[in-house]
């Protein structure tokens, strides 16, 4: 397989799954607004909703303030955004484009119809009540892809090009997530948890869409932020924690490893992130401090990305 | 143009339908306009859901476009097809020997049939080719004849596009497409498939490896990018035939030998489907300048390590001006009379021809010389005065540059519009294999000109494309 064609496949990937988190983000970020006041600014919470999205510089370089309308446009349809859902579709699609001979003919219809389709929408015209269709339409169609993908691609290693794109995006996210909010998570607030916080807690489940899916892991009839952060960090069973991410992460490195006989650095760093994941307890993390452990998380993530690239040749 | 003298390739002049076109004027009498309608603009979101694109130069917005596609078939007959066929293998096997005779001994030089200074000083001669032999002496792989019918005998070969020619994505998907949409037609008539056509590709691709190739032949295709105007084509015919689409940039040469550049180590191809052109092939060899190609391929290509179809240098076959001696070219190297009629044309280089074209310039249809894809010619019959006159003032000023013929009558193909059927000019462009053996895919690319009236079919200019059918015996 061409290196360029590994890094496109990977992006390809990695660009989905950025679409579908940015929607999300921006879902709970509408929920906060509809929901009352809880002594607090507006603005914090758009503001959360920016750092979470990783697109907080970016928004102050051309907006002066914040407010909802704006932060919806910049997520969603600037161009001048990286990490807008319009820039992550037409990256995914030109990325996709430019590997057609690599990715089967639903994975293409999937992506290419999700492009035709967004580019046709007005951005002025995105009223408050189409907002809550069109996002959850962007998360189906980010779904659709990745359907088509575990569908219908041979397990070869472009596949697995793909499932570092998916997994690293993902980890990347829930990990942001975590940290923009981690301190309402410490051992501490659940003496004093108060309304505010048991609510802060639910969107954080919310936004990687665990809110269920928490209940039915934790029998208990509060939320609690230890088990919320063990939930997105350590429990396996929730597809978007930090420790399934880099069950697949590892797998895949092993996979190639055993296609090309070779263990290269990025197959040492996915197995020592996973083993860590896989080992710790929330026990020891919250010793060390959670707050460090979510940024070690984030910097691990993104060299592994980086050492893929070179170890695949992926320029 | 009197209408009465356009050959309708549907009706006879008594209005019955044509044998070839019986079964279809049967179906399509029993159709509802609306259906049919409705189908149209459905082919029309297939298109553009499986991103069949071409890219139109010069336009700033929707740098991708479709096709328009017409879903009435255009139909040959078997035996039409035989002679076509066998008119078409005659003249590519004809271009070739022309083509490695005139980078070796030039015999038909010698011999007087053709002028030196008309291939030696042609645009198109590729110096570097000769003593040069490519593996099986063939230099022409993948050719698109373009052809024109003007009665029910006669076809005349317009081109020969012997460098890249394009379209073949869109001969299969149209077929493709007729299938979904009109099973039922498929039932009716035997219509000679063509989907195997990628792998008749592969099969010539991998006919002409290098000799001393011992393993299975690595083929890649070679495209300029996502942004070239075919690349949905490149990436069809790399996906359909399992082999990697490449970049310049994916590759590299390295003692001699061409790489791919793969996740692990390099490795090396054998046979480049090139659809770049010879400039940009080899910055070392052709353009210093230019950040393009793959810096030393053509020295490992002249060291025999890695073939490029088409070969470089084949244009000088197409050549607008070495056309009108194609008909020598056959007879020279085939001893045989040519079976495909080429269109009488008018060497504007030469004081006598230019004089008479500037004399009937309304009458003429006017090309580059190095032109394509519809761009700068004249249609006499249809031009203003301004346009004439334009072009008097061009001839006069540059007649080395341009070719005239007379304006053929072509033939008319019922074609699908807003009231129900009416017919419109088409072409054929039937796809042509040279490897091992000589593989002719039966029917082609039949492009139509949409306006009513008009005689250009260039998708560039408005044309559309119809899915080609040769009926089985």
């Amino acid at each position: 397989m061409l290196g360029r064609t590994a890094a496109s496949l990977f992006w390809t990937s990695r660009y989905n799954e950025r679409a579908e988190n940015m929607a999300r983000l921006l879902e709970v970020g509408y929920r906060i607004a509809m929901t009352p006041r809880l002594g607090q600014d507006a603005a914090d919470d758009w503001r959360s909703t920016l750092v979470s999205a990783g697109c907080e510089s970016r928004f102050f370089a051309k907006h002066d303030e914040i407010n909802k309308r704006a932060v919806m446009l910049h997520m969603l349809f600037d161009p001048d955004n990286p990490s807008s859902v319009r820039s992550c579709i037409e990256a995914a699609r030109n990325n996709a484009r430019s590997v057609r001979t690599a990715i089967t003919g639903e994975m293409w219809e999937s992506i290419n119809t999700t492009y035709i389709e967004f580019m046709e929408v007005r951005p002025q015209h995105m009223s408050d009540d189409r907002l809550p269709d069109f996002l959850s339409w962007i998360k189906q169609r980010s779904m659709l892809y990745r359907g088509a993908l575990l569908g219908t691609l041979m397990r070869n290693e472009g596949y697995h090009f793909s499932q570092f794109g998916t997994f690293i995006e993902r980890a990347d996210n829930t990990a942001r997530i975590l940290d923009v909010k981690y301190w309402i998570l410490l051992p501490d607030n659940e003496m004093i948890g108060g309304s505010l916080d048991r609510y802060q807690w639910s969107t954080i489940l919310r936004s990687v869409s665990a809110h269920r899916s928490y209940r039915h892991a934790y029998r208990d009839a509060h939320i609690r932020p230890f088990n919320v952060a063990q939930f997105l960090i350590l429990r396996k069973e929730m597809p978007r924690s930090l420790a399934y991410c880099y069950d697949w992460i590892e797998e895949s490195a092993e996979a190639l490893a055993q296609r090309y006989g070779e263990h290269p650095p990025s197959h040492e760093m996915a197995t020592a992130t996973a083993a860590l994941l896989g080992k710790g307890t929330m026990g020891e993390i919250f010793q060390e401090g959670l707050h460090e452990f979510l940024t070690d998380m984030i910097t691990r993530n993104n060299a592994l990305g980086t050492q893929l690239a070179e170890d695949y040749h992926f320029a | 143009m009197e209408q009465s003298d356009i050959f309708n390739e549907m009706l006879a002049a008594d209005g019955t339908p044509r044998a070839p076109y019986r079964q279809l004027a049967d179906w399509f009498e029993t159709q509802s306009p609306s259906v049919m309608r409705k189908k149209s603009r459905e082919a029309e979101t297939i298109f553009r859901r499986l991103g069949i694109t071409f890219a139109v130069y010069g336009t700033a917005e929707a740098t991708e476009r479709l096709i328009p596609f017409d879903i009435i078939p255009r139909i040959l007959s078997a035996s039409e097809w035989r002679r076509l066929s066998a008119g078409i293998d005659q003249r590519v096997r004809a271009l070739n020997a022309f083509l490695h005779d005139i980078y070796h001994r030039q015999e038909i030089i010698r011999a007087g049939r053709i002028p030196a200074d008309l291939v030696i000083q042609n645009e198109a001669f590729l110096p570097e080719m000769i003593g040069f032999t490519p593996p099986r002496r063939v230099y022409a792989h993948i050719i698109g004849t373009d052809l024109v019918r003007v009665n029910e005998e006669d076809f005349y070969v317009l081109e020969d596009n012997t460098r890249t020619p394009s379209g073949v994505s869109y001969m299969l998907e149209n077929r493709e497409t007729m299938m979904r949409m009109f099973p039922e037609l498929f039932q009716q008539n035997r219509v000679a498939p063509i989907e195997h056509y990628p792998e008749l590709l592969r099969e010539t691709l991998e006919s002409v490896a290098p000799p001393h190739c011992d393993s299975e032949p690595t083929v890649c295709v070679l495209t300029p990018g996502i942004f070239n105007s075919a690349y949905f084509e490149h990436a069809f015919l790399a996906d359909s035939m399992g082999v990697e689409l490449c970049e310049a940039r994916d590759l590299f040469v390295e003692g001699g030998k061409v790489f791919m550049r793969t996740t692990r180590a390099p490795e090396q191809v054998h046979v480049i489907y090139r659809r770049i052109d010879d400039a940009f092939l080899d910055p070392l060899t052709f353009r210093p300048d230019s950040m393009l190609g793959v810096p030393g391929l053509f020295d490992a290509y002249r060291a025999g390590n890695v073939t490029i179809c088409n070969a470089p240098g084949t244009g000088i076959a197409d050549d607008k001006a070495i056309y009108a001696y194609v008909p020598d070219i056959i007879e020279f190297y085939t001893g045989q009379k040519p079976i495909l009629k080429n269109v009488p044309t008018w060497n504007c280089a030469k004081p006598e021809e230019l004089a008479h074209v500037l004399a009937h310039l309304p009458e003429l249809v006017v090309k580059e010389v190095h032109g394509s894809g519809g761009y700068g010619m004249l249609i006499g019959p249809t031009a203003s005065k301004r346009e004439l006159a334009e072009f008097t003032r061009r001839l006069k000023a540059r007649p080395g540059n341009y070719i005239a013929q007379p304006t053929l009558a072509l033939s008319a193909c019922p074609t699908h519009v807003a009231s129900g059927l009416a017919p419109r000019h088409v072409d054929l462009r039937p796809y042509v294999l040279v490897g091992d053996k000589v593989r002719i895919t039966p029917g082609g690319l039949t492009r139509v000109a949409l306006k009513k009236g008009s005689l250009v079919v260039n998708s560039s200019q408005g044309g559309g494309t119809k899915d080609t059918w040769v009926l089985e015996d």
